[in-house]
């Protein structure tokens, strides 16, 4: 089974530096991308059927495809990483951050080369400490070495690449508030259209790619498209991080090939619920996909497999609930969070999460109705897609509506007992 | 006035972006580094070197959560309460600090020492539940943990 993204990466040891990652063939897919036309390395990853890993899946080269191109395109254009991985219950990125920073930097410049950009931007979230050290002298070295700077290894192209550290809230996740966050304003979300393909920073053409997204470029341009849609066991291309968190016997992340089946990654790799656990049910890919239980277990967690089994593969790191947890509790949890990390844009986001936080706190507390879960379904409808300007509520209405219908017996239990029956 | 050395760290980024807008959390993530948290007086600095409001500043302060308007003590502690720590036990490590600290969440040790503050996700869930202290992360935390962590840092600030 092939590791491409982590066969450098040793947990808990230093990353490899630039000869270490140029001996292990590092940069090679800098020196080919510059020798193709920037529309050949676009058609490879097309081909490829690369799709974003941030969570939306959204195919790679199509975002990248709408970038004009051309003497007459605006400049400059800007390649931003997206490396602000807050999403409650995902710790994928920062392996490739801390574990092999020469990877990303190299998969952003072959990225910005096809889309011909000028400036390339790292949005690193605060948190990151030890990220941020290895890619500022990472970055040092990429320039001294000449991949990055003007005229990259005696080419015509030339890139700038600089790490921007962020200072807090989620919702700089969001593509269009990350842009306002970068350009030192409050992180609200844009009107799309335009999308920042057009008109992204500062008005110019702009791709915000996942760090893990990027990170598989410098392979496919390497190995190729066949060989990249050979790595995983479906239709959706090449590897994915995948994680569990909660109470298994191991925890962690592996890197396995697209399309592993929900049971395997939590058996096999996570080896299964810890003695006097019982599995209740678990978010695929972070808080705000949904619930998935027992009876879909075997569904392949890749893009569209889990879309056709009512959730989403968002990030990929699963979040386990087990019987001695409160479903309720949990989603008071995960519902606390978007409230407070709304950003305050957008009415059913700013004020519908606050009224779902209080209704869901006081069905904890035993104090709920029946009614509560009507108004509850009621406020996942408002929250869903094209209501709000961005992700953020629709995403916080997944864990919710799916929570009412999966653990709808344990909400009657609340508010019948009037209390928390774990409690 | 912004200090030389503050003055020095702003520039250095200034050529990582097109106008000085763009460096205002840079630049009140670095008073705060030099002053401990940012005052009305920062505020002010920053406005000044980078030709904006005070008010637009305060819009920006006031909406990053790593930008302290307030006074905050020599170690700030991060815990987090997001949905993987509080499956692994986030609300016993809360119930268990705010009465090591005497403080509740959002609190300053009467000594100065500790700011405690629930935070969002750390993106260490396999190791949950998690803290940061400062720049340090700490990983599958139980109580005794967190008091021998608790203890390191008390040592080390009286050993200074």
């Amino acid at each position: 089974m092939e590791t491409p993204l982590t066969n450098n990466i040793s947990p808990g040891k230093e990353p490899p530096d630039l000869r270490q990652y140029e001996n292990g063939g590092g940069y090679a897919a800098v020196r080919k991308a510059l020798r193709m036309a920037p529309a050949e390395v676009m058609a490879l990853v097309e081909e490829s059927n690369l799709r974003g890993r941030g969570g939306a899946g959204f195919p790679t080269a199509q975002k990248w495809s709408f970038v004009p191109m051309g003497n007459d395109a605006p400049r400059p254009k800007y390649l931003i990483c997206n490396a602000d991985e807050m999403e409650p219950g995902t710790f994928k990125d920062r392996l490739l951050l801390e574990g092999n920073p020469h990877q990303l930097i190299e998969g952003m410049i072959v990225s910005a080369y096809t889309v011909q950009a000028d400036v390339a931007y790292i949005f690193l979230r605060w948190a990151y400490k030890l990220a941020a050290e290895r890619l500022e002298s990472a970055i040092v070295e990429a320039y001294r070495q000449g991949y990055l700077g003007k005229n990259i290894l005696g080419s015509e192209y030339s890139l700038e690449l600089y790490l921007h550290v962020s200072a807090g809230r989620y919702i700089c996740g969001e593509e269009t508030a990350l842009l306002n966050a970068l350009e030192g304003k409050r992180a609200n979300p844009r009107a799309k259209p335009p999308y920042p393909q057009v008109s992204g920073l500062w008005g110019k053409p702009t791709i915000v790619n996942n760090v893990e997204t990027l990170c598989n470029v410098p392979h496919i341009v390497n190995r190729g498209a066949a060989w990249f849609k050979n790595l995983s066991r479906g239709a959706n291309g090449g590897t994915k991080l995948y994680g569990v968190s909660g109470r298994v016997k191991n925890p962690g992340l592996w890197e396995l090939p697209m399309g592993t089946s929900i049971r395997e990654i939590l058996e096999e790799h996570a080896g299964g619920m810890r003695d006097g656990y019982r599995f209740r049910g678990l978010l695929p890919g972070g808080a705000s996909t949904d619930f998935v239980v027992a009876d879909q277990l075997d569904v392949a967690m890749d893009f569209d497999s889990m879309q056709a089994a009512g959730s989403r593969l968002g990030t990929g790191t699963m979040i386990i609930l087990d019987d001695k947890t409160c479903p309720v509790g949990m989603l008071l949890n995960l519902e606390h969070f978007f409230a407070q990390e709304s950003c305050g844009w957008c009415t059913p986001c700013w004020s519908g999460l606050s009224w779902i936080e209080q209704i869901l706190q006081r069905l904890e507390e035993g104090s709920g109705q029946s009614s509560d879960l009507e108004r509850l379904q009621s406020h996942a409808r408002l929250l869903g897609p094209g209501h709000t300007f961005c992700a953020l509520a629709p995403g916080a209405a997944e864990p919710l509506q799916s929570g009412l219908k999966h653990f709808g017996d344990d909400f009657d239990r609340h508010i019948h007992e009037k209390r928390c029956p774990w409690r | 006035m912004l200090s030389e050395q503050e003055k020095q760290q702003i520039e250095a980024k200034v050529q990582h972006y097109p106008n000085k807008r763009a460096l205002c959390l840079e630049a009140l993530k670095i008073v705060q580094e030099h002053r401990g948290w940012v005052t009305d007086e920062g505020i002010a600095d920053v406005a000044e070197a980078l030709q904006l409001t005070p008010a637009e500043l305060e819009g920006m302060a006031t909406f990053y959560n790593m930008i302290f308007r307030k006074p905050v003590g020599k170690h700030v502690i991060l815990l987090c309460d997001s949905v993987s720590c509080w499956i692994m036990g986030y609300e016993r490590l809360r119930e268990h600090l705010t009465t090591r600290l005497g403080i509740g969440l959002g609190e300053t040790s009467a000594d100065q020492r500790f700011t405690l503050l629930p935070n969002v996700c750390l993106g260490a869930c396999d190791h949950a539940p998690v803290m940061m202290i400062d720049n340090a992360h700490y990983q599958d935390l139980d109580p005794g943990k967190i008091d021998e962590i608790i203890a390191m840092y008390r040592q080390e600030d009286i050993a200074r």
